[in-house]
């Protein structure tokens, strides 16, 4: 027998066991019905405001991992950190043992949840609306995961009392102000955030004007986009990284710094899961904002 | 050989393991030895990676219960392993081993074909743009799948992105090499520039796509860009396997007309090798090989160059046993930068491309330094 021949056969045989293997392997669940995981005493929380739900009801004690964006409160930060709510890794969920994972819209990646769910785990999905009324939902949601419902119920309400007053509160302090929020300034290009998004959301509720409503979603903004959108105050994230962009160095930007919010160096930090987490915490994140723009207008 | 003495035994192994006639130029018993060891290699990383993860799972008590789940006679996890073990081990890491092993083959075996038949040691999908029009093609699915192409994204179901990217890296690589080639001779320069030209038309397009898309997709079409294994599921395994085991299964049969090329193309046409049959079928399989792997791992660059040439450099360049040897290594070292990628950030993951380009791209210009001369630019 040749080489070449003894090679053709040594790799057809190869070949043909892979795909035998490729084709046989079947994608089936392997436990039909997760359990509730009501009673569960190992839960992870993916999500900063779902975090911050569970500690606010009480049942922290019962968490005993996190994704990187909950890190509030401090003993939420001080919990293992399975990774970044889109970018999970399957191990990295499993490896802390869990028996509830509860769940934030846009937790992923998909293949990620699809294998979780074969584990048996019980997951909870938390849906994300960037509303008064989404918040409470959550909270209603995240209790009835956690079988508590007994004491998210009058948070529920709390909060939803709050949020209404807060809201009646905010209304007329920053009325017709055009706020501009931009996410990140890397490398000089603005990416601004549209309709749909948290921060046109938390816009909303304190009665500001989102100045670039007419598209959904993260843009990055041309210079003419800003000029046009004529924003009187400039909204951001305050923390490290390209975030963190001062006042002087952000309106040395060229078209930013002729809009009335560069003229006038009005910029606004606030912390990012405080201002855009829709959690416990908005209510006091609706406040602040409202005041500071007050404070600036006048 | 017991009537041997000991230096004609040592001759002999010495022989045997091809150093002899290495030095005379005859270097098939060598190659054997590599293939052979490589084989081993294989296996051994392919366990090693298995085993290792975040968890720690008694893997070898799990292999004899592997059959049993690929011929579906097993429901849940098998006795005396528990559910969270087997999920990890079938349903994480293997299907991301076998996923890792048959993209390294396919980019690895690519790039010898494509070096064999451009006949230069520079070219690689991943640096004449065939990858980027692959990708290109595979964006055009991830983003308009669900919209203006429903249609065949309901016809062709989890083989669309793969057939997609196929047919962008086959456009792009059949534009280049009309470009490239003058009167039956292929201009490498022009390769080469004509390839980075349709690699930022391509990108471009891919570009273009990112403001139609949503946040989800915007999200995947990053990620896939770096280059991932992360995400390898069944599903995935089963829309690339069939493509890039007919091209594995396909190349051998190119070997001797590949090996007749490097004496140029009347050369190899007076040998009695069918030239432009055999640029056809390099171009078709590489193409599909290429795209098949960029559409479930993203642009995983300089395996395609690295793989062929550390061969070359050991066991000289005979087709013959380059190909096979090529598979053999690209699968090696994808699942070896693999498991790199998901421990050394652990629990989170890098993208595998960031780590096969810090260490493929100094490799890379090494080549050109060491081998000025040959690309002829």
């Amino acid at each position: 027998m040749t080489v070449r021949k003894r090679n053709h056969i040594c790799s057809l045989t190869a070949a043909l066991a892979l795909t035998a293997a490729a084709m046989l392997a079947p994608s089936r669940p392997i436990l039909a019905e997760p359990a509730r995981g009501q009673d569960a005493s190992r839960v992870v929380a993916i999500g900063g405001s779902v975090t911050e739900i569970v500690f606010a009801l009480g049942e922290q004690d019962r968490l005993i991992a996190r994704d990187t964006t909950s890190t509030y409160p401090a003993q939420a930060a001080a919990l293992p950190d399975v990774g970044y709510i889109r970018a999970l890794s399957p191990e990295g969920v499993l490896s802390v043992d869990p028996d509830l994972i509860l769940m934030l819209d846009g937790s992923g990646p998909q293949e990620t949840v699809d294998v979780l769910k074969k584990s048996g785990i019980a997951i909870a999905g938390v849906p994300e609306d960037f509303s008064s009324a989404g918040i409470v939902h959550k909270v209603r949601t995240v209790g009835e995961a956690l079988g508590v419902s007994d004491k998210a119920e009058p948070l529920a309400l709390k909060l939803e009392a709050d949020l209404a007053a807060a809201r009646s509160e905010a209304e007329g302090q920053a009325a017709g102000t055009r706020v501009l929020f931009i996410l990140s300034t890397k490398g000089g290009r603005i990416l601004a955030s549209g309709s749909g998004t948290a921060a046109d959301g938390i816009l909303k509720l304190a009665g500001a004007t989102n100045a670039v409503a007419d598209f959904t979603g993260y843009k990055q903004l041309s210079d003419e986009a800003i000029l046009s959108a004529a924003p009187d105050v400039v909204l951001m994230m305050d923390r490290g990284g390209d975030h963190g962009a001062g006042a002087e160095e952000l309106f040395s930007h060229p078209a930013l710094a002729q809009t009335p919010a560069g003229k006038n160096k009005r910029l606004i930090k606030m912390g990012g899961q405080y201002l855009l987490g829709f959690g416990p915490r908005t209510a006091e994140a609706i406040r602040d904002l409202a005041q500071q723009l007050a404070a600036i207008r006048s | 050989m017991s009537d041997l003495t000991i230096p004609e035994r040592a001759f002999l192994s010495l022989k045997w393991l091809g150093l002899q006639e290495a030095r005379q130029g005859n270097r098939e018993p060598l190659a054997r030895a590599v293939i052979g060891v490589l084989v081993v290699a294989t296996l051994a990383i392919m366990l090693a990676s298995l085993a290792t993860g975040p968890i720690a799972v008694p893997v070898l008590e799990l292999l004899p219960h592997v059959p049993a789940y690929f011929l579906s006679a097993l429901e849940g996890a098998p006795e005396g392993v528990t559910l969270r073990d087997w999920i990890v081990v079938m349903e994480i890491r293997l299907p991301r081993v076998v996923l890792g092993a048959l993209v390294g083959a396919a980019l690895a075996v690519s790039g010898a074909v494509m070096q064999g038949l451009f006949r230069n040691p520079l070219a690689d999908p991943g640096i004449i743009g065939v990858s980027a029009g692959a990708g290109f093609g595979a964006a055009l699915f991830i983003v308009l799948g669900n919209a203006a192409l429903a249609p065949l994204m309901a016809l062709f179901g989890i083989y669309a992105v793969p057939l997609a990217a196929f047919a962008g890296g086959l456009i792009t690589t059949l534009l280049l090499y009309r470009i490239g080639t003058r009167s039956g001779i292929t201009s490498v320069a022009t390769l080469l520039l004509a390839g980075i030209a349709l690699g930022a038309l391509t990108g471009a397009m891919t570009g273009l796509l990112v403001y139609v898309a949503d946040d989800q997709q915007l999200r995947d079409l990053q990620f896939w860009g770096l280059g991932s294994l992360a995400g390898s599921n069944w599903d995935k395994v089963l829309s690339a396997a069939p493509i890039i085991l007919a091209m594995l299964l396909g190349v051998p049969f190119l070997s001797r007309g590949l090996n007749a090329l490097t004496l140029g193309e009347a050369a190899a046409a007076h040998v009695g090798i069918r030239v432009q049959r055999l640029k056809n079928i390099s171009i078709l399989l590489v193409a599909a090989a290429t795209g098949a792997s960029v559409a479930v791992s993203g642009g995983i660059g300089f395996v395609g160059i690295v793989v062929p040439h550390l061969l070359r450099l050991t066991m000289g360049p005979d087709h013959r046993y380059l190909l096979p040897a090529s598979a053999l290594l690209g699968a090696c070292l994808l699942i070896a930068a693999d498991t790199l990628a998901r421990t050394i950030v652990a629990p989170a993951e890098m993208p595998i491309g960031i780590i096969t380009a810090f260490a493929g791209a100094p490799f890379f210009l090494w080549i050109l330094l060491r081998r000025r001369g040959l690309t002829g630019l």
